[in-house]
């Protein structure tokens, strides 16, 4: 068990270091795109290890199973809404909401 | 650990709240103000909450937040917000008062009380459900939540005045990766609906967090996946709206014709009861989100003349 405990405190250390980087890329790259990939990439591999480290942790298969699907959920999310931005930034005439 | 956890939340809540007050453009602020309800449904988490968290996140933040989205779009996003909401000292001001009072009520309190927490868990067996929160919401004060699913009808009726049944055009073609994550999520969110309103009898959960969940699905579909958005009028908008009140209001009469009392449930049928009323005020708290954010976009026949 102690073995399982420090494989998911690895995980979570090391989703907090990629959080900590997006974040900071989010906050010091000049334009949207930059910002979008330091926020999109950070983000889904930061989730996914604290997914991955909890699974470690979860008490049956369905809890795991609910864990990673929360990930999967998260990264649908994710990759949608950079696009969405991404095409908006892209070509401001394809803003979508308020149609202005 | 767990005090600083705490401390760290509370100080967030705050700092997150000075912060969409203060925002310059409106925008910034309805971010803010999401981010606001996801940090406060955590805090419900902490506090043991689990209903309030979901209704909080799905409710305040979600749909909520998407509901100012939009309105600040219409607005126009970078639109810079009247000098009188960003002032300091009016804030604190406004703010102190307030504050002060809380914390006087609060700490006026007589201690550790256990509320009506144990009036609850000894009558939960009459209640037909297993959910202390659900026994309370739809039997004990079942007076209360009829009253609130009035509320929502209300505004839903408002809103309707103000803007007409006309159809309103989707967001069309806006991407290619949006109608299909739309599609692997519509059947995943209606799942969750029902698994929250069949929940709500044994554990958090319940009408309004299911209405919440199949709201946002309706509006993801209507929106992507439909060219124009034709909302339902006449008779269909009259009983999707007003579901959840008939429902209750019948199930009362029916109580107060054989139990004496208005809301009174026979405790043989309780149960079943309080499910049949979930059911109604969860679709009813899904067209009313629907109608609430679809029906303020603007119609197809404004566009053109705009």
């Amino acid at each position: 068990m102690i073995l399982l405990d420090l494989v998911t405190a690895v995980c979570l250390i090391a989703a907090a270091f990629f959080f900590l980087g997006g974040t900071v890329g989010v906050l010091r790259f000049p334009d949207s795109l930059s910002r979008l990939h330091a926020l999109t990439k950070a983000d889904n591999l930061g989730l996914g290890l604290v997914v991955l480290g909890l699974v470690f942790q979860a008490s049956s298969f369905l809890v795991a199973a609910k864990l990673v699907l929360v990930w999967v959920l998260a990264l649908v999310a994710s990759a949608t809404g950079a696009n969405l931005i991404a095409s908006s930034v892209a070509d401001p005439s394809r803003r979508t909401a308020g149609s202005e | 650990m767990e005090t600083l956890l705490d401390l760290l939340l509370a100080a967030g809540l705050v700092l997150v709240a000075v912060r969409a007050i203060h925002a310059p453009a409106l925008f910034t602020a309805v971010v803010l103000y999401i981010a606001f309800g996801l940090l406060l449904s955590l805090v419900w988490v902490r506090l043991g909450a689990a209903d309030l968290a979901l209704a909080e996140a799905a409710i305040g933040a979600g749909v909520t937040g998407a509901l100012l989205l939009e309105t600040a779009a219409q607005l126009g996003f970078g639109k810079e917000r009247p000098m009188a909401l960003r002032g300091i000292p009016l804030l604190v001001l406004t703010a102190l008062p307030v504050a002060g009072a809380v914390g006087v009520a609060t700490f006026a309190l007589a201690g550790e009380t256990a509320g009506l927490k144990e009036t609850v868990l000894a009558r939960l067996q009459e209640s037909g459900v297993e959910h202390p929160v659900t026994a309370v919401l739809l039997n004990f004060r079942g007076y209360d939540t009829w009253l609130e699913v009035i509320v929502l009808l209300a505004a839903v009726l408002g809103v309707r005045a103000i803007t007409g049944s006309a159809a309103r055009p989707g967001i069309g073609p806006a991407s290619a990766p949006l109608p299909r994550s739309v599609a692997v999520v519509l059947p995943l969110a209606i799942v969750m609906g029902g698994y929250l309103l069949w929940r709500g009898t044994t554990a958090p959960g319940g009408a309004f967090q299911a209405g919440a969940v199949l709201g946002s699905a309706g509006i993801l579909y209507l929106l992507v996946l439909r060219p124009t958005i034709e909302l339902p009028r006449g008779v269909l908008f009259g009983a999707s709206a007003g579901l959840g009140a008939i429902a209750f209001l019948v199930v009362g009469m029916a109580g107060l014709a054989l139990e004496g009392e208005f809301l009174e449930y026979p405790t043989s049928a309780a149960g079943l009861l309080i499910l049949l009323i979930e059911l109604a005020v969860a679709i009813s708290t899904a067209a009313a989100l629907i109608f609430l954010f679809l029906g303020a976009r603007p119609s197809v026949r404004e566009e053109r003349s705009a």
